[in-house]
């Protein structure tokens, strides 16, 4: 992801979330309308974005011929489908994120989920990859690794172990969680940095960590396509090379620094709400006050 | 069914299993193919038979037989989380077990009369349940091609209401997950493993 296309696409995963979050509170349903058969003007245009490397250019650990169905059939296929189901609907125009969050319905998928999720988590693929790739992270990245997993070698066992024990088809991710509670008056009474932590995480088909409020910063693709005609079963020897020689650790680096500066955005936010909110309740009670001040002259003068 | 042929007293005995008998805990091995490798060219090419039958149905073996030695311990222990905890384990690598164990003897090479259409009883409940036998491929192709990620579709039959039925399951989740009344006639596997 560079510059601001990045930016946008993760605010927006998460500022329209809380929206959709208070409205899902309101018995929000969304309508799942079919095309409309009159409509001449086809918008549906999520598009299939190119990996930012050439599809020879990561071999020999990931060879040209898996890039080109990985890419072009399987990543492909999930755009073409996925703006098929979403022409002349709702969801038509939408951002990827928002089209994600929307369709994950909270675990209750509706149709458009697996495509949409599926786009956005082969982009953040290719991206988290680079040709001469590998090494170690470094900078702040690497100071909350070794914070939050003990060792940057702790961290890569954890990341392989859960990418080789995601059973069947899936991912596993590198992701920055900030404290956060899906409950509306839940407040954190001693709130600190180091709750906002790195997690490492598995998810199932097309899951990510978007549908968590996780901000991912690393991915590896474990759906059996993604690694079968350069490694067939041996899928531990993918996850090996991948993480000594594909890794983009500037991309994650990255993500990271941006996932910071969401958070802290949003908990600046909350507390300007927090802070409204004890104002108006104060008002209130002033308000009674009062009214008990002119009951009682009332009194005297009977 | 599948499993007890697979388990036949011949196999247990070729591999001096005399201490898994003393235990009590029965250990599994893998099951011959009834073909070689590339007798199902060109349908199936004989590498991806290799790999399927020799790396991973072997590994869901290795593992299942793994998973239950631990789940003895567990029991033995009473360490009751770590008996459920072991439930992924067992219905994975088993599952796996089970699915495969099927799936090679669905299949034969066409010059021993693979891919020719049912006859006789199954032929018939086949077109009394899904109209005819070209309704039936349909079906089993676009559930087949729907399942999202690692799976597996199904021909069975509901012993109870006697009936075909077309199902999928989700990884290796056997047929029965899906009612304890199915039993499962044909299974495919749509993993990618089978067929990239």
């Amino acid at each position: 992801m560079h510059g601001t296309a990045a930016t946008a696409s993760l605010s927006s995963a998460f500022l329209p979330f809380q929206g959709f979050r208070g409205s899902l509170d309101s018995t929000f349903r969304l309508q799942w309308r079919k095309p409309k058969a009159h409509r001449t003007l086809i918008t549906a245009q999520i598009e299939l974005k190119p990996p930012p490397y050439s599809l020879n250019s990561l071999e020999p650990h990931m060879s040209r011929e898996i890039l080109e169905y990985h890419w072009g059939k399987h990543h492909r296929g999930y755009v073409e489908n996925l703006n098929r189901q979403i022409v002349g609907t709702e969801l038509d125009g939408m951002t990827l994120e928002d089209i994600i969050i929307a369709s994950y319905n909270k675990g209750d998928f509706l149709p458009s989920f697996n495509n949409a999720a599926q786009v956005w988590n082969h982009e953040f693929f290719w991206e988290s990859m680079k040709p001469g790739g590998g090494g170690k992270p470094s900078g702040d990245l690497l100071y909350l690794i070794e914070r939050d997993f003990g060792s940057y070698e702790k961290f890569v066992e954890e990341f392989k172990s859960a990418a080789l024990t995601q059973f069947g088809s899936g991912w596993a991710w590198l992701a920055y969680k900030a404290n956060r509670l899906d409950v509306g008056n839940a407040v954190n009474p001693c709130p600190s940095e180091e709750d906002k932590k790195l997690v490492v995480v598995k998810s199932p088909n097309a899951v990510n960590p978007l549908v968590w409020d996780y901000s991912p910063l690393l991915t590896i693709d474990v759906w059996e396509h993604a690694y079968y005609l350069d490694y067939q079963n041996r899928r531990a020897d993918y996850i090996s090379v991948f993480m000594d020689k594909l890794v983009n650790w500037e991309a994650v680096s990255y993500r990271l620094e941006i996932a910071k500066s969401l958070a802290a955005g949003r908990e600046r936010e909350e507390e300007r709400r927090r802070i409204e909110e004890d104002e108006d309740r104060m008002a209130d009670s002033e308000a009674i006050e009062m009214y008990l001040d002119s009951e009682s002259e009332d009194s005297e003068t009977d | 069914m599948a499993l007890r042929s697979v388990i036949s007293r011949k196999t247990l005995g070729s591999l001096g299993l005399g201490f898994s008998h003393a235990r009590g805990l029965q250990t599994f091995t893998l099951p011959d193919l009834p073909y070689d490798y590339s007798a199902l060219e060109p349908a199936i090419s004989v590498e991806i038979m290799r790999l399927h039958h020799q790396k991973h149905h072997q590994t869901y073996i290795t593992n299942y037989n793994k998973a239950l030695e631990q789940l003895e311990e567990a029991m033995a222990k009473g360490d009751s989380s770590a008996v459920v905890k072991l439930q992924a384990a067992i219905k994975f690598n088993g599952g796996g077990h089970i699915n495969h164990s099927i799936f090679w003897k669905n299949l034969i090479p066409t010059s021993e009369g693979g891919g020719e259409p049912p006859h006789g009883a199954l032929g018939w409940a086949i077109d009394t349940h899904f109209g005819s036998f070209e309704a039936l491929v349909k079906k089993v192709n676009a559930e087949g091609a729907a399942l999202q990620g690692s799976g597996w579709v199904w021909l069975g039959v509901d012993k109870e209401s006697q009936k075909l039925v077309v199902e999928t399951t989700a990884n290796q989740d056997p047929l029965v997950t899906k009612g304890p009344n199915l039993v499962p006639l044909l299974g495919i596997d749509v993993w990618e493993h089978a067929y990239y």
